[in-house]
């Protein structure tokens, strides 16, 4: 009966997750979806502990509750305190941490079943744990890396090995021998030597990753870490870890495919690293002409006249802690009748909704905050766009120069607007090392500076 | 350079080529204006106005001997001579079907830019004034109708009765006809609209109207085409169109025809007994009226009344009948098309053919012929295909896929998960079901996500997959069963894998919770 019962408090628990995850589609609803969860991992939390302890010793006992307690502390300790432009970090090391389990998991049911030899199905639960270690490794390394050069711990650029290709690509034919051979023997051996070669697999992957390509990387990662945990299930033979796996899996999946789609690229390319590194040629000699510079009080006096404007914010407002004085802009304006909203890019930032979650956090309402393709027809009647660290997604290249590297990327189309108020730091080029030829532009004007800085100079001057 | 812009010499033009707002952009772009005394007078725009914003109102002589004339309509032999040689004559040419006028220009050694030839694609829209004029003739259309239409456009109920609401039918649905769909639908209007290329009934519905498709899906292909315009139609499409429209014609009250194909005979798609099957009352508007018109009986510039009471109305100069509102959105498209020619904005004129839209435009230089222009492909369907390739420079319209190998790739998948399952234990295809199922389930549900809570997406989700902490503590507790160094070192592991899977759990969700704290309405 306790099995039963164990049972159905586990698929409670998966419905429960899947309700979570529908209550985070609309705001209304996110706060619910997040107390199921919480809900269902309680419950899952119950029955795996009734399940393993009943017949265990008080030695037992105390080891789960202290790991659980360190464990809550930690989580809840950087919860708290972590900065919302610090949230891919955070993100990124919660991944690294579901594939490092994951590979503890995995060797640990080696280590516990070694001796069972000859059992049907063995070769299976053997692929089953291969696998789960694979995966979990890749991962572990993976967010390392990508936490790594989020908190620019390492530096962003991509890296180049030669022949990185092919690399990977020994590394995973490796890694099948090695499975051959584990399935064959029966041996502890090769399980840590592919779990060693996946490792360096896992952070040669994402190091040959650019800062840009971020968001793809970090949902990616989110997905490695929900196969990992699937893949888990397989060889505990735990449904409720295998549900929750694939709901993350694809969930993860599902939001590199969005974000992939927002920048123009197939996922492959992203995964393979390395933006325009195929030998495509940047036409950097053609001559845009001049930009023109502005300054806080011309700007202030723009927006005092207009009757709408749009903010396309970028990683840069966020590297800048800009988003409070963005909000502070935001809301002055508002006060004086000034129609404000927000046009926010796909992959703007580092992660998936990253600029959403910093404006929510400097309290800018979400209902004026607009996705691409919502505010893009409202630019020809727009009167100022304010453009605060942003770059590539604001290129007009991308949609007129057939030969431009982010030539049919989907970006925002803010030269339509009247005005346009380019906060940068210099003239350097964006990400994609493309020229932004918006800078150039006749209704373009520069404001050079810390976006912070400027746009409380703008205040001020309003 | 002297940019000047003379009286339009046209019988019954009202529009002129410059506004008082366009002056000062014009120069503002470095250049000198000298606008005709009395220019503006029929589009409401008076000699002072333009002065106030910076032109000098000359004579007719001074404006037509500038280095740089705008014009609306295409010069008269006259006007021509008034022309110096080198000059350059900006204006609507219609060169595709008047080679005499392109010929005396070219002639006359002018360089002759008719801006009815600007190439439609995105980069030349702000310059495109057929479809600035055609959205302002498509709007008159309505207006003109409702003016000859005995009853209301919209349906009311009143104490006198019950007024149903006219139903007006556009045909063709490009920049005129979704004017048209917009203005009849904001009168209240029930709309119905068509059009040869099917792509467009997003458009048509976006506006309000309901887009009646000719039921021939395969011409779909054939119809989107290349340069942006309708193409003609083959017979049986023709047929049965010709169908569609005889069963909306006794049904509609309005009926407003706009299908022109640039450089030939307006193709007839509404034939006498058509309009003979028409409600008495029924208005009819031919905006093709000028070449030849869509509908059997209109008489270009001209109002008639058929035997049943149905009113054709053929005006060619619809987008002159809002002469203001024309004469401004022409003139921006003119300060659009300066700004292009003048880079250093220092008042020098420069053509640089190596740019399509000016060299579309082009039609004579200097004696020398240049229309037509060499070809351009304008259609979306080279870009999109270049978008699909990624990152490449140069790149190949990419071949469809062969149909055979995505089949091929799925029977090789089914082959071996086939043989994988073969040789699996019962319990693994079990969990291998639940497997599958949350997958889908996971995508679908995933797909509903609002983009904004992305981020709290994958936190949840981060803290959810801390789940294999139920793996660790599974383990733990059987640890001591176990005994021996493998029992130390199965607690170890367990100890650790719980411990980093609880901080995910507990970080997760309080994270996620703090976030979503913050999210407001305003």
């Amino acid at each position: 009966m306790d099995t039963a019962l164990i049972q159905a408090a586990y698929i409670v628990a998966a419905l429960l997750f899947i309700m979570s995850l529908a209550g985070l589609s609309k705001h209304e609803t996110a706060r619910d979806g997040n107390v199921l969860g919480m809900v269902g991992m309680g419950i899952a939390l119950v029955a795996t502990l009734w399940l393993s302890l009943r017949d265990a010793a008080w030695s037992a006992w105390l080891l789960i509750a202290v790991a659980m307690v360190i464990g809550a502390a930690i989580g809840i300790a950087r919860a708290r305190k972590v900065e919302m432009t610090g949230m891919p970090e955070l993100i990124a090391m919660l991944h690294s941490f579901v594939g490092a389990a994951a590979v503890l998991v995995g060797i640990n049911t080696f280590v516990a079943t070694s001796d069972l030899v000859g059992v049907e199905g063995e070769a299976v639960h053997l692929v089953e744990i291969f696998l789960g270690v694979f995966i979990g490794a890749v991962t572990f390394t993976g967010s390392i890396v990508a936490f790594l050069k989020l908190s620019a711990r390492i530096s962003s650029k991509p890296l180049m090995l030669p022949a990185r290709h092919w690399l990977n690509l020994a590394a995973l034919v490796v890694s099948a021998g090695l499975l051959v051979w584990f399935v064959a023997a029966h041996s502890i051996v090769p399980l840590l030597v592919m779990t060693a070669i996946a490792l360096a697999f896992g952070w040669h992957l994402v190091a040959s990753i650019g800062g840009g390509d971020m968001p793809v990387v970090v949902s990616m990662l989110n997905s490695y870490s929900g196969w990992a945990a699937a893949a888990a299930g397989f060889m505990l033979g735990n449904d409720l870890l295998i549900v929750t796996g694939a709901l993350v899996g694809s969930s993860g999946a599902y939001l590199s495919y969005i974000m992939c789609k927002a920048m123009n690229r197939s996922f492959v390319s992203v995964i393979a690293g390395g933006f325009g590194s195929d030998g495509a040629v940047f036409d950097s000699d053609v001559d845009y002409g001049d930009h023109r510079e502005t300054n806080a009080s011309e700007v202030a006096d723009l927006l005092k006249n207009a009757s709408s404007v749009v903010i396309t914010p970028g990683y840069g407002m966020a590297v800048a802690q800009a988003q409070y004085p963005v909000a502070e802009l935001t809301a002055k304006l508002r006060e004086r009748g000034v129609d404000v909203r927000f046009g926010i890019h796909p992959v703007a930032g580092r992660l998936p909704g990253h600029m959403n979650v910093l404006l929510a956090e400097a309290r800018v309402p979400y209902d004026i905050v607009l996705e691409m393709d919502e505010v893009n027809d409202d630019f020809p009647d727009t009167d100022v766009v304010l453009v605060i660290g942003a770059n590539d997604t604001v290129n007009p290249a991308a949609a007129e120069d057939p030969t431009s590297p982010i030539a049919g990327m989907p970006v925002l189309q803010v030269w339509n607007a009247k005005d346009v108020v380019v906060f940068k730091r210099s003239m350097n080029a964006g990400y994609a090392g493309v020229q932004n030829p918006l800078f150039f532009r006749d209704n373009s004007a520069m404001l050079f500076g810390d976006a912070k800085e400027r746009v409380e100079d703008i205040i001020k001057a309003l | 350079m002297q940019i000047g812009v003379p009286r339009e010499t046209r019988a019954r033009e009202t529009r002129v080529a410059a506004t008082p707002k366009t002056v000062e952009q014009l120069v503002g772009l470095g250049y000198d204006v000298a606008v005709e005394s009395g220019a503006g007078e029929r589009a409401s725009f008076s000699d002072e106005a333009y002065a106030a914003a910076g032109a000098r109102v000359v004579t007719a002589e001074e404006a037509w001997g500038s280095p740089i004339v705008h014009q609306v309509n295409a010069p008269s032999d006259e006007d021509i001579a008034r022309l110096r040689p080198g000059t350059v004559l900006v204006s609507l040419m219609a060169p595709a079907i008047s080679p005499d006028l392109v010929e005396r220009l070219r002639a006359a050694g002018v360089t002759a830019m008719a801006m009815d030839a600007v190439p439609r694609i995105s980069r030349a829209q702000s310059l495109d004034v057929l479809s600035s004029m055609a959205n302002i003739a498509g709007y008159r259309a309505v207006v003109e109708a409702a003016h000859e239409f005995g009853s209301f456009f919209t349906g009311q109920v009143t104490a006198a009765g019950k007024v149903p609401p006219a139903k007006v039918l556009v045909a063709g649905a490009g920049v005129a006809g979704l004017a048209a769909i917009g203005t009849a639908r904001s009168l209240g209007a029930i709309v119905r609209a068509t059009d040869a290329r099917a792509e467009v009934a997003e458009q048509v519905e976006s506006m309000g109207a309901d887009f009646l498709a000719v039921q021939m899906p395969e011409v779909d292909a054939a119809a989107a085409s290349s340069d942006g315009y309708a193409k003609e139609m083959g017979e049986e499409y023709n047929r049965r169109a010709a169908e569609l429209y005889a069963a909306q014609a006794p049904d509609v009250d309005i009926i407003v025809t706009t299908a022109l194909i640039p450089g030939r005979p307006a193709p007839r798609l509404i034939t006498g007994e058509m309009v003979a099957s028409m409600k008495p009352g029924s208005v009819i508007v031919d905006m093709a009226a000028a070449n030849g018109g869509n509908v059997e009986g209109a008489v270009a510039d001209e109002m008639v009344v058929t035997d049943n009471g149905v009113t054709i109305i053929g005006y060619t100069d619809l987008a002159a009948r809002l002469p203001t509102q024309a004469s401004q959105l022409y003139g921006t498209n003119l300060v659009n098309l300066m700004k292009l020619l003048t880079p250093g904005k220092d008042g020098e004129l420069v053509l640089d053919f190596d740019d399509v839209v000016q060299r579309n435009m082009t039609v004579a230089r200097d004696g020398e012929l240049l229309w037509p222009p060499p070809a351009i492909q304008v259609s979306a369907a080279a870009p999109v295909a270049q978008t699909a390739s990624g990152t490449k420079v140069v790149k190949e319209p990419e071949p469809p896929k062969d149909p055979r190998r995505r089949y091929a790739g799925m029977a090789i998948g089914a082959v071996v998960f086939g043989a994988v399952a073969a040789v699996s234990p019962p319990s693994f295809l079990g969990h291998f079901t639940v497997f599958a199922l949350a997958v889908v389930i996971g995508y679908y549900v995933i797909g509903n996500v609002h983009h904004a809570l992305h981020t709290p997406l994958m936190s949840v989700t981060n803290a959810i997959s801390g789940i294999i902490v139920v793996g660790a503590l599974l383990q733990l507790g059987s640890a001591g069963s176990v005994g021996g160094t493998k029992g130390v070192v199965i607690m170890v592991l367990g100890f650790v894998a719980a411990l980093l899977a609880s901080i995910n759990i507990f970080g997760g969700f309080t994270v996620t919770r703090r976030m979503l704290t913050m999210f407001r309405k305003g």
